[in-house]
């Protein structure tokens, strides 16, 4: 599978954090998110936080709203499912909760077991109340990002941006298999 | 008389004075028990949200590090958000003080036992997680250790407080959720917090 790649687009969504003045990075890794969440650990300004479990980032980020700090959420798709009883808080409080989310069970997808949760990805998240935006091509990534901060941190709700599997290209399980560097 | 420790006495005990702590209390008893103490613009109880009190805690603690931030919540609470606690070790605030009441019962659906009746050690599993100070408390004087310990000493501190499983009549906190945070966010910030 090609891959719709923009080596660019990571370094761009860590200039908008710095500019939205996000303080806490809220993660649980994936593949599409390795270098932003490099930017992060390396700046100064941004405090990363491992999780074990998405849950945790959403009510991380309600607390630090309640002390006066932005955070943003990055996690992979399967995440989301992981979240919905939590997302209560930034609903029913209306606490701003941007949530960049990297696709899997999307375009080209290798793996049966990602597919479930990432086909509902969109409607659990819609289901809950949460506005949701996609970026499908690296070139749109930024503007989207720039949009979501701004939705979340101007109009206090949670709002949720899909990168799509085109951007990152899908994981190809069975190259991982031969041996050699990967 | 159980002998147990009762848990409305310990938090008006650990809430007088408070200075300008900040408390978050998981839903349920424990939110009851610190708006017993007193409805406080700098209290943020919780109506739902089942296993993210400490995570508040967590993220409120780094955003004012200057702030005593304490968590009250209960066993059941704790139990559903165990990867807090490692999450918590590793980011290692000293500024964040997590107090379990532990009845051992879920007790807002009926009083069915919890893990910690079984055996389960929580505070044992904030030490292995990492946290700098754990403590089990089953006495007055333990109540006045871990006072001390909380605002003349330095987190990351977890105490586990065993307490007695008394069905008490709830004392509610607002339950508009918007009310809560933005009081608290004026509080905390001042006039700011309406222009962040």
């Amino acid at each position: 599978m090609k891959k719709n790649a923009d080596p660019a687009w990571p370094d761009e969504v860590h200039a908008l954090l710095q500019d939205a003045d996000v303080r806490q990075v809220a993660i649980v890794p994936d593949a599409g998110h390795a270098r932003l969440i490099q930017l992060c650990e390396k700046d100064k300004s941004m405090r990363v936080v491992r999780l074990t479990t998405e849950e945790e980032g959403v009510a991380l980020l309600a607390g630090a709203w309640l002390g006066g700090e932005k955070g943003v959420l990055l996690m992979q798709s399967s995440g989301v499912g992981n979240c919905i009883n939590m997302l209560t808080l930034p609903i029913a409080c209306q606490f701003p909760l941007p949530m960049l989310v990297t696709m899997r069970g999307d375009h080209g997808e290798f793996n049966p077991a990602q597919i479930p949760m990432g086909n509902a990805t969109q409607a659990v998240l819609e289901a809950m109340g949460v506005m949701v935006k996609r970026a499908d091509s690296a070139a749109d990534v930024p503007e989207m990002v720039s949009s979501t901060l701004r939705l979340a941190f101007n109009t206090y709700r949670p709002v949720a941006l899909l990168i799509g599997q085109r951007v990152s290209g899908a994981k190809d399980f069975r190259k991982l298999t031969r041996s050699g560097p990967l | 008389m159980s002998g147990l420790l009762r848990r409305r006495e310990v938090v008006s005990e650990l809430l007088a004075p408070r200075g300008d702590a900040l408390v978050i209390a998981g839903l349920g008893a424990p939110a009851w028990d610190i708006t017993n103490a007193g409805d406080h613009e700098l209290n943020f109880p919780l109506w739902g949200a089942m296993g993210g009190a400490a995570m508040i805690g967590l993220g409120l603690a780094l955003a004012q590090p200057k702030k005593k931030v304490l968590v009250f919540t209960g066993d059941g609470e704790m139990l559903m958000g165990l990867g807090a606690l490692a999450t918590i070790a590793v980011q290692a605030p000293r500024n964040l003080y997590i107090v379990v009441l532990d009845n051992e019962r879920y007790g807002e659906t009926g009083m069915q036992e919890t893990h910690t009746a079984h055996g389960v050690d929580l505070a044992g599993m904030a030490r292995a997680a990492g946290f700098a100070q754990t403590l089990v408390v089953r006495t007055e004087s333990g109540v006045s250790r871990l006072k001390k310990a909380i605002y003349a000493g330095e987190g990351t501190l977890f105490a586990q407080i065993k307490v007695d499983p008394q069905k008490l009549p709830l004392v509610l906190p607002p339950r508009d959720g918007c009310l809560l945070k933005n009081r608290f966010r004026a509080a905390v910030l001042g006039p700011q917090a309406a222009q962040q």
